[in-house]
């Protein structure tokens, strides 16, 4: 009895040590808040084949962020960082409008594959040379994705001239805006991907290897683990999925916006990939627990808008579920925790005898 | 792995015989081939502009280009202190949104100037202390905990206003950016300052002596070689870490006056990316992104090369204004590399 009470208790322990825990544990509050605000927030309606209702509205915000934090996570695994996926979305995004809007057919299928194809290849192109960056000549992540932040932005107002292009293409379109079993296209996208990459990593030894090298490059590379390949590639993969992200946020516009198109963006993917427990410093990574935190961000966002607040205020709610979340991963609030239970069951021990 | 990170100045181990000469001192040390390469090229861009565009070498210019960048040193003093010991502070810009926009209101509230400058210069050292103690009591890594502040400040600022808010036009916050003539060139062709430009080189001074000549700097220089020595040594390192936040948020708040008073408004989207610019500007000045080696000098001059170059891409004309960030970014990139041959070449003659 009393060794089953300690079990159940000692689970409890790692739910809530678990920092994905505490990441569920605010979109509830949020969405109980909005709930107060207006009851019937949590409805869901369908028609047209369609579903429709704040909850979708949150999952369709929610794809970009997860698209960019599952590459993210993988980065930060290998205890990288990349600051430049907003600003490579911004270059897929403009690629993808320039293109479509120089072609004179709008609405064929095939230049929409060709754009996008495009869009892709320099994406992944411009994460492999962060790759490059940091694997072959051995430049910090921060600073190599640093210098690819400020160049992106400056190559996608290069490519549309510093306009901000606007195209037509139904099948683009569609892509961002469509629906399929009445869920967003985009966001059905998003859960292929994260699933993928999910296996890729998780059912192959390759999560291990990139967690090997965020714990001690020096070590895996004794132990046989291609170091250079392996930081090319996530960097690649990193790249790759902030252009999808950037073709889709573009695409549901069917505009690009060459100053705000995936703008600081890429610290909504770190913060996602924090809230979900994974260390900046690299060695672990938990893809699940980024989905959450890109969940919860696009709660938030949508939260703070929701309840009227101007949306430019946003990242001070942003600051707060930060800080919250540091402080209850922190081992001196844990410590004090720990303290007052202590002292209560003593008291309680106390109070027994007598 | 044990590269030796010393103090450029003042505190070599072993009997310290008569200063060297700078001359001794840069040659001795590769830690300062990449300031001396940013010193060459801002020497080398003035050069060019001059031969190309000419009208470089005059006071006018010279004097604009200090004047519209003094808060950009003021920054870059401030991420010199932060990226010495190893940390990062990406709260700044933002910290110079919520300040300006704060002060700007209070002063056209009916706060007298000196209040209202005092409270924006305090609302960046109460900033600061909140990144310092999520970063030294938590243990939260540097990034995260001023990402935190960034966006609390941009919130806050936002909160505020989201509209430009304008400076009375008699409002006294605007004479810090009044002129003083120093020479009267002929035409428009004048040395002129403003008391903006006059707090920046008084910081430069500060930070300069603060860095080389104090215990405290030598406890930065400590905790960014290795802070697991610093603390096995004895330094304040608790102390000193969180003094550098709250430095570096005060100076934050000081580049929010020099800023606010200079174009008389504020806005919530003022400082967007500026804390990348003064990364940028540490990190072409030598400063090592990891920590140990730079000098608070170097740091000018990266931010005047900076500056510099808007100056000639403008006035080059041929060159289109999108390239700027491009062109940020590749002499970013080439300043790196110079430091990675560099620590390369270091390890190399230690082994």
């Amino acid at each position: 009895m009393t060794d089953m009470a300690s079990r159940i208790a000692g689970k409890r322990g790692a739910i809530v040590r678990n920092q994905a825990f505490w990441g569920v544990v605010a979109i509830v509050v949020l969405l109980a808040i909005n709930l107060i605000a207006d009851p019937g927030y949590l409805s869901i309606g369908y028609s047209d084949g369609r579903l429709s209702g704040n909850l979708i509205d949150i999952l369709r915000a929610a794809a970009p962020i997860l698209m960019i934090a599952v590459g993210m996570c993988l980065v930060v695994a290998t205890g990288g960082i990349d600051l430049s996926v907003g600003s490579i979305m911004v270059v897929a995004g403009a690629v993808t409008m320039e293109l479509l809007s120089s072609m004179n057919t709008p609405d064929s299928l095939g230049n929409a594959a060709l754009t996008i194809a495009l869009a892709l290849g320099i994406a992944t192109a411009l994460g492999a040379v962060n790759g490059i960056l940091v694997s072959v000549v051995g430049l910090q992540p921060f600073i190599s994705t640093l210098v690819m932040m400020l160049a992106g932005r400056g190559i996608a107002k290069v490519i549309t001239g510093g306009q901000n292009t606007t195209a037509d293409n139904e099948q683009v379109e569609w892509l961002a805006n469509g629906y399929i079993l009445g869920l967003p296209v985009v966001f059905l996208l998003s859960v292929v991907i994260v699933v993928l990459v999910l296996m890729l990593v998780r059912r192959s030894a390759l999560g291990l290897m990139l967690e090997a090298i965020g714990m001690d490059s020096r070590a895996s590379r004794l132990a046989g683990v291609k170091r250079r390949n392996l930081q090319l590639t996530v960097y690649s993969v990193s790249g790759l999925l902030a252009g999808i992200a950037g073709v889709f946020a573009t695409a549901s516009v069917m505009t690009v916006d060459v100053s705000r198109t995936g703008y600081q963006l890429e610290l909504d993917a770190i913060l996602a990939v924090v809230i979900g427990g994974t260390s900046l410093a690299g060695g672990k990574f938990s893809i699940g627990g980024a989905v959450i935190g890109g969940l919860l961000i696009a709660t938030l966002d949508k939260t703070v808008v929701f309840l009227g607040i101007p949306a430019s205020a946003t990242p001070a709610f942003k600051a707060i579920v930060i800080v919250a979340l540091c402080l209850l991963q922190s081992e001196r609030v844990r410590s004090l925790f720990r303290q007052r239970r202590a002292l209560r069951a003593q008291s309680q021990k106390e109070a027994v005898p007598a | 792995m044990t590269v030796t990170t010393r103090p450029p100045t003042g505190s070599a181990p072993g009997p310290a015989p008569s200063r060297p000469s700078i001359s001794d001192r840069l040659g001795a040390r590769l830690s300062a081939l990449p300031t001396v390469a940013a010193l060459l090229i801002f020497v080398g861009m003035i050069i060019y502009g001059e031969a190309a565009y000419g009208r470089i070498v005059q006071f006018n210019t010279l004097s604009n280009l200090l004047v519209n960048n003094a808060h950009l040193i003021i920054l870059a003093v401030a991420l010199t202190f932060v990226i010495l010991t190893g940390g990062i502070d990406l709260s700044v810009g933002a910290i110079i949104a919520f300040s300006s926009v704060a002060g700007v209101m209070l002063a056209n509230a009916g706060w007298h100037p000196v209040a209202a400058v005092l409270v924006m210069v305090l609302i960046g050292s109460a900033l600061g202390l909140v990144s310092g103690v999520l970063i030294q009591y938590f243990g939260v890594q540097p990034f995260i905990a001023t990402l935190a502040t960034m966006f609390l400040a941009r919130g806050l600022a936002s909160m505020l206003s989201t509209v430009p808010e304008r400076l009375a036009d008699d409002s006294a916050i605007r004479e810090l950016a009044t002129q003083i003539k120093i020479v009267d060139g002929d035409k428009v062709n004048d040395l002129v300052i403003t008391p903006g430009v006059i707090a920046s080189i008084v910081i430069v001074a500060i930070a300069f002596i603060v860095l080389h000549r104090t215990r405290f700097g030598r406890t930065v220089y400590a905790i960014g070689g290795s802070e697991q020595s610093a603390t096995l040594m004895g330094l304040p390192v608790t102390v000193t870490k969180l003094g550098i936040y709250v430095i570096s948020g005060t100076l934050a708040g000081v580049a929010a006056v020099v800023y606010t008073s200079r174009l008389g408004s504020a806005q919530n989207i003022t400082g967007i990316g500026w804390e990348l610019d003064a990364i940028a500007a540490v990190v072409i000045g030598g400063t090592l992104l990891t920590g140990g080696t730079g000098f608070v000098l170097g740091s000018v001059v990266g931010a005047l090369v900076l500056g510099l170059m808007n100056v000639l891409i403008t006035r080059d004309g041929g060159i289109r204004p999108e390239m700027t960030t491009i062109i940020t970014g590749g002499i970013l990139l080439v300043f790196v590399i110079l430091q990675r041959l560099v620590a390369a070449r270091r390890r190399q003659e230690q082994t």
